[in-house]
């Protein structure tokens, strides 16, 4: 039992993470239908820039804000240059594209940076709170990262439901040439989704280095397609579902490494994803879309 | 029967053939002298294994529309599977290899059955867990070695064994390719919705081109184990199958020819670039982005090139410097 609870507090922090970046994937995919591959390799760039400040003598907060902001400006950019020209292209086209982009900011990052791993400054001393007479540890920097994801959700809610851009992004990803029709300035909110999307995955890098102490230019990849898998479980578009998928898919792995199988924790978010894939393709909250002739 | 055996020995056929003799002699003999050192000798096997690789991927991404990037866990499959049979039951090579690349199309058909429901982004992310969990399996494979990898595996693949293969897997594809069933798949590509109205079992076919394409790439898995004397699972991983995915997709989805030309001349890019690991990665990178965004059917698109088709080309520039005119009489 004491293990359970252990592996659950981990996995809570840890699926903070996937639900973080999940969510960009999945408001990207809800307004432009793509998988952004780019999207892992965001979060790696928030990791370096929060990294910087922090060695810079940067104190958490002001390295977080400032990580968010230059990935945003990052997203923005990469949607303008690389999907931008595509957006009526064949699906096959963009999702190559997407993969190409992620390919060029790791092996670029590496090119600039050195593939070593580098260690994150000791931002918050260790603090552990033992429970159960010491048989559940919480760290401080769990709680960190709990209590930050908690906060940038009710922001997100809040500015999706709440403000006029947030407004406009719903209406776009229902329905794009309408909104357009209602003169909507679809290619403002295209990046704007970029920018909050990828705000989001920088915070979820500088709370990895925070919670992890290493960071390393190819830290993405697995983050990235695990929070995919988190967004497709949850119902893909769908912004509950994202931070749903993500919460359940840290959960399920924090358990499988508690009880032995570390080795396999890689394996068990794919099968969950095809498992989700062939019996429910919409995923937990989304509704299923007919297909027309 | 003499309209036939024209078809049959056609100029073109006749061409090939001795254009493909005269390639298998001419390195056999550079080979056997010393000529061709081993330098060139293993960028010359690892072309006629990337070719292997990307023509097996072009039938199910180019020829039926379907995006799998999880391909290197089927060339995994095919290098374990081979080199269970000759180091550890000690059968002979050929049988490796059968025995590979038939674990490869099994492999092929259980991914496809399930994940062939699935469309575009979808399928290709299964495909993509599909290649990691295989690669995790075989991690946690004691028999095989694990995360060591698999050594000491005796070097079988010369050039006989892997020209022939490759000669045989191209031409195999490439008939495929116009036969009724790869019309077939062809027409999945081109609309799924039409072609299922028209009578075409979808899945049937999209099975068919997964296992083919899954069966090559054992292939190209078992010839590969037994030129490096080891595996390990890590050489399988997401970025083996990115590499393939660029040649197929440089050379054209859809155009085997493409598929052979991107694979040699990425293979020969890469061998002198292999000091700067990182520059490869980011010129391939680039290269697919540019190509996507000037040239999104890549570099022939979904054309073959033939030497009926230079032919054709130079006749129509010869007639067009005299000014015949008569291009029209021109296919």
């Amino acid at each position: 039992m004491d293990v359970f609870i252990q592996q659950l507090i981990n996995g809570l922090s840890l699926g903070s993470i996937y639900a973080l970046i999940a969510l960009g994937y999945t408001m990207v995919y809800g307004i432009i239908r793509l998988i952004n591959f780019a999207h892992g390799d965001v979060y790696m760039v928030g990791a370096y820039v929060g990294f910087w400040a922090t060695t810079q003598g940067w104190g958490f907060l002001p390295a977080l804000v400032l990580s968010m902001v230059v990935s945003a400006i990052l997203g923005v950019v990469i949607e303008r240059l690389a999907y931008r020209r595509l957006r009526n292209s064949p699906k096959i086209a963009v999702l190559i594209t997407a993969i190409g982009v992620s390919f060029l900011l790791e092996n670029g990052g590496v090119l600039a940076l050195g593939a070593k791993i580098r260690t994150f400054p000791n931002v918050f001393p260790e603090v552990q709170y033992h429970f159960f007479n010491g048989a559940v540890v919480i760290t401080n920097r769990q709680l960190v990262i709990m209590v930050v994801t908690t906060l940038l959700m009710l922001l997100l809610q809040y500015v999706v439901h709440k403000t006029k851009t947030g407004k406009a992004m719903r209406a776009v990803s229902h329905d794009t040439q309408a909104a357009m029709l209602m003169g909507i300035n679809v290619d403002n909110t295209i990046s704007a989704t970029f920018a909050i999307g990828s705000a989001l995955a920088a915070a979820a890098g500088v709370l990895v280095g925070i919670y992890y102490n290493a960071i390393n230019p190819y830290m993405g990849i697995m983050p990235g397609l695990k929070a995919f898998v988190a967004a497709v479980v949850g119902g893909i578009g769908v912004i509950p579902g994202a931070f749903v998928g993500g919460i359940s898919l840290g959960v399920i792995e924090a358990l499988v490494s508690g009880y032995g199988q570390s080795l396999y924790r890689d394996a068990v978010a794919f099968a969950l994803l095809i498992i989700i894939l062939i019996v429910k393709p919409s995923g937990l909250f989304g509704s299923n879309v007919r297909e027309k002739v | 029967m003499t309209e036939m055996l024209k078809q049959y020995f056609k100029m073109s056929n006749i061409l090939v053939t001795v254009a493909i003799l005269v390639l298998f002699v001419l390195v056999n003999v550079g080979i056997e002298t010393g000529y061709i050192d081993d330098y060139y000798k293993l960028n010359l096997f690892l072309i006629c294994i990337n070719i292997i690789l990307a023509v097996s991927l072009n039938i199910i991404n180019g020829m039926t529309g379907q995006f799998s990037i999880g391909h290197a866990g089927f060339m995994a499959i095919g290098a374990y599977g081979s080199a269970i049979m000759t180091l550890k039951l000690g059968y002979p090579f050929a049988v490796g290899i059968i025995v590979g690349a038939v674990a490869a199309a099994l492999c092929g058909i259980l991914v496809g059955l399930p994940t062939l429901r699935l469309k575009g982004d979808y399928l290709a992310i299964a495909t993509l867990g599909f290649g990691e969990i295989i690669r995790v399996v075989i991690l946690n494979i004691d028999y095989v070695g694990g995360a060591a990898g698999l050594n000491g595996i005796s070097q079988y693949t010369d050039w006989p064994w892997i020209f022939s293969l490759t000669v045989i897997t191209v031409l195999v594809i490439k008939n495929f390719m116009t036969s009724t069933h790869g019309r077939a798949c062809i027409s999945i590509r081109e609309n799924e919705i039409a072609a299922e109205t028209m009578g075409i079992d979808i899945t049937r076919y999209k099975v068919i081109a997964f296992t083919m394409g899954a069966f090559f790439a054992g292939v190209a898995g078992a010839l590969h184990a037994h030129y490096f004397y080891t595996i390990q699972p890590t050489t399988f991983g997401f970025l083996k199958s990115f590499d393939i995915l660029v040649y197929v997709v440089l050379g054209g989805l859809g155009s085997m020819t493409g598929s052979v030309i991107a694979a040699t001349g990425l293979t020969i890019l890469s061998a002198y670039l292999q000091d700067y690991a990182e520059l490869r990665m980011v010129i391939y990178s680039l290269l697919l982005i540019v190509v996507m965004l000037v040239r999104p059917q890549g570099l022939l698109g979904t054309a073959e090139l033939s030497f009926d088709g230079i032919r054709r080309f130079f006749a129509r520039q010869t007639g067009k410097g005299r000014g015949a005119g008569n291009d029209s009489a021109v296919g």
